[in-house]
């Protein structure tokens, strides 16, 4: 809400274009089809530009900014119809809404589209409680389950996101939310970063671990490469514990079964 | 001090296997961010973040007005009785303070902790002239003791727990064995004490400088700065230039601030505030001060895009804030600054070249920005440090051939599909435990991901084609 002060036009009553990330669509298809029945639920038409790839993060990300350029290009292009573009992801919101303006500065004509695109992009959770004002999907799990979150770092410190995701889960029928210890310490993905500095990565994926097996509750978040990450690391270690996206449970509280 | 800076990876690797270093650099950055939090959370509750604000912008307007401060900062040093002397570069640093001991006839210096002395080696050149150097805040001594460097800001010796000092002090001091901090604090004091009733020079950084009155100000919790400055008859301070403010309602604010950053405290338990040398009323003091304003490629920062970086008070929390900092401890970054200050001042005072892996040093994860309080955006400066590495071609290697092959499979969906299942079938046929070359490092603490059978696109086709009321966009390009 208060970004729209600042100018973010309300996305109340409009299609949205779903940007499902390239993780989701390769990785993990079924949160993308969690995403569209949690929308659907909601009565909102959902769009999927069918031209979507990758924000152009992870080159922005290396350093690479003329090749991330070309994949925001893409992007632009792809979503030059879209009213409203929401994403399951902190991370590639943040692509977005803070980077996008930045790689275009130089060329007047396409960082209007940048900064109009930037402004009608919305993290999932943002959209459903800072868009369209809805703080309960009336959703009901079949079982009392416990949840707790990590916060994945980028929609947490740069788009200030954490509490949205918690409401929605947390009025699910059936559901109760807890904190984990250190829900906010990064899990050391870091995309390129745990490639080239893969000790440093593995050493605070440990932790991150640590506080994952302490946790009675199950672990959601709101970005799949973290999930990814420390999903990963809980396999080698041979336990049978994994980290869902918070998208799922909500999905699973308005299907029909 | 050698610099290491390109050996990051290298470094951190034997870091994260470091069992000693681990506990020690855990737990003390834990305590430290804690008490931060809380000693925050106490002005918070009442003001909000306006300390923290006010701090931000004090910081930033000393930049605007850099030049002009400077001047008033000299033209009122040096009306209170101090010599204010300039150096472009650590070498011209070390060698104005050599010449100034030298005119003294100084045999042994004392010296309060100063991170801009460690940056330029000043100890090496006093010491290869014949004078003795002795460091005297309790973990810069043990540095000195271990012929080690400080790995921490405002930490020196974060890195080495009670037991190891003990063993060092057994070893150098033939202290009787201890692990108790009390006890080897009281043992170094006595030593230390003779240091400063003997020392000719005492040498001390600057915390900040206030233009407006021509006072440097220091903060310590050993009370060492005090006699440094006061006992020996000459007293020369080096100060990196950025570290000034106008007035003294503004130092006020900072000193709040950086107390609270550092350790948790409210104050700093000593706060020094020195107008120049001992007046002809006064009892105390020392008859000459001298002001070193350091550039060493400060003013470099100043014209560039990262000007505000120079905003650092050095309180260290944004290394205890670090998750990878907190992992691989400050050697890892191979010079005098860590963390992720460190990762960005490190290759801009010494040079990309020299530093090249330290940018890529982080996650991005923003704990840094959110810990400092003048709000310096760190993790912004290391992508545009990433940036400008690829530009200028420093350590790129085989990942530039990977980027413009990622870049040529996301501009067309056809590619991007055919791509992914490539890998996907690679990967799911394979199941490899070990990914190869510079991969490899992945596997070794998680494993590899199985790509879906169907990705989200082939779905979303076959949700279609079954007639659920979805919609296609339109697809402009590919």
């Amino acid at each position: 809400m208060k970004e729209e002060q600042n100018g973010r036009p309300s996305p109340i009553g409009k299609p949205v274009s779903l940007f499902v990330t390239c993780m989701v669509d390769m990785l993990f298809p079924e949160t993308g089809i969690s995403v569209v029945d949690v929308l659907e639920h909601l009565g909102v038409t959902v769009i999927f530009p069918k031209g979507q790839t990758c924000c152009g993060q992870p080159g922005f990300n290396a350093g690479y900014w003329q090749e991330a350029r070309v994949v925001a290009l893409h992007f632009l292009k792809t979503f030059a119809q879209a009213e409203v573009i929401v994403t399951p992801s902190g991370s590639c919101a943040t692509m977005v809404r803070h980077e996008f303006p930045r790689l275009f500065e130089d060329d007047p004509i396409l960082l209007l589209e940048a900064k109009r695109q930037a402004a009608i992009t919305w993290e999932f959770s943002e959209y459903i409680v800072a868009g369209l004002g809805v703080q309960d999907i009336n959703g009901r799990l079949p079982i009392p389950q416990t949840f707790a979150f990590h916060d994945a770092c980028h929609g947490l410190r740069q788009l200030e996101l954490g509490r949205e995701a918690r409401t929605l889960v947390g009025n699910l029928e059936n559901a109760t939310v807890t904190e984990m210890d250190e829900h906010d310490v990064c899990c050391g993905f870091g995309g390129l970063f745990s490639i080239k500095m893969a000790e440093p990565s593995g050493a605070m994926l440990g932790k991150k671990i640590m506080a994952v097996l302490n946790s009675d509750a199950q672990i959601l978040t709101g970005d799949v490469s973290c999930m990814t990450h420390i999903n990963g690391g809980l396999a080698k270690k041979g336990t049978h514990q994994r980290l869902h996206h918070f998208a799922d449970i909500l999905a699973e509280g308005v299907r029909k079964s | 001090m050698k610099v290491r800076s390109n050996q990051f990876i290298e470094l951190s690797q034997i870091a994260v296997k470091d069992e000693a270093l681990q506990t020690a650099v855990a737990r003390a950055t834990h305590i430290a961010s804690t008490n931060r939090v809380k000693a925050l959370a106490e002005v918070n509750q009442a003001h909000g973040e306006t300390l923290r604000q006010q701090a931000a912008a004090i910081k930033r307007s000393v930049l605007n007005r850099l030049p002009e401060l400077l001047e008033m900062a000299e033209a009122n040093l040096t009306a209170n009785g101090c010599t204010v002397m300039w150096a472009e570069d650590g070498a011209e640093a070390c060698q104005l303070a050599l010449e100034i001991a030298q005119k003294h006839h100084v045999k042994k210096v004392t010296k309060s902790k100063s991170m801009v002395t460690e940056e330029i080696g000043l100890n090496e050149v006093l010491l290869a002239n014949g004078i003795e150097t002795i460091e005297t805040d309790l973990g810069e001594y043990i540095v000195q003791l271990n012929e080690d460097t400080p790995s921490h800001i405002i930490a020196p010796v974060i890195h080495m727990s009670k037991k190891s000092i003990g063993q060092l002090f057994e070893e150098k001091l033939k202290m009787p064995p201890t692990d108790d901090a009390a006890e080897m604090t009281q043992f170094v004091r006595a030593e230390l004490r003779e240091a400063f009733l003997s020392s000719d020079m005492g040498i001390s950084g600057g915390n900040f400088i206030i233009a407006e009155t021509g006072t440097l100000c220091l903060v310590t919790n050993e009370g060492n700065a005090r006699m440094v400055t006061t006992v020996p008859p000459v007293h020369v301070a080096l100060i990196g230039l950025e570290k000034l403010v106008a007035t003294v309602e503004d130092y006020a604010t900072l000193t709040q601030m950086i107390a609270r950053s550092a350790t948790g405290q409210k104050m700093a338990v000593y706060t020094h505030m020195i107008n120049g040398p001992r007046r002809n009323s006064e009892l105390d003091g020392p008859e000459h001060v001298y002001v070193i304003f350091v550039d060493n490629g400060r003013s470099r920062i100043y014209g560039s895009e990262y000007v505000e970086v120079l905003a650092c008070l050095r309180c260290g929390a944004c290394l205890n804030a670090c998750p990878v900092y907190q992992v691989t401890g400050g050697h890892s970054y191979g010079w005098v600054y860590s963390g992720p200050i460190g990762a960005v001042v490190t290759p801009l005072l010494l040079g990309q070249e020299h530093a090249s892996p330290l940018p890529f040093a982080s996650t991005l994860c923003g704990s840094c920005k959110a810990a400092c309080p003048v709000d310096i955006d760190l993790p912004r400066m290391l992508l545009d440090l990433r940036r400008d590495m690829v530009a200028d071609g420093v350590g790129r290697g085989a990942w530039q051939l990977g980027m413009k092959a990622w870049a040529a499979s996301m501009t067309t969906p056809t590619r991007f599909n055919l791509s992914g299942k490539a890998v996907s079938l690679f990967t799911n046929t394979f199941k490899p435990r070990r990914l190869p070359g510079a991969l490899g490092g992945w596997t070794d603490h998680r494993v590899f991901p199985s790509f879906a059978k169907k990705s989200f696109r082939d779905q979303w086709r076959d949700r279609e084609k079954k007639g659920k009321p979805m919609q296609e966009g339109d697809d402009q390009s590919g």
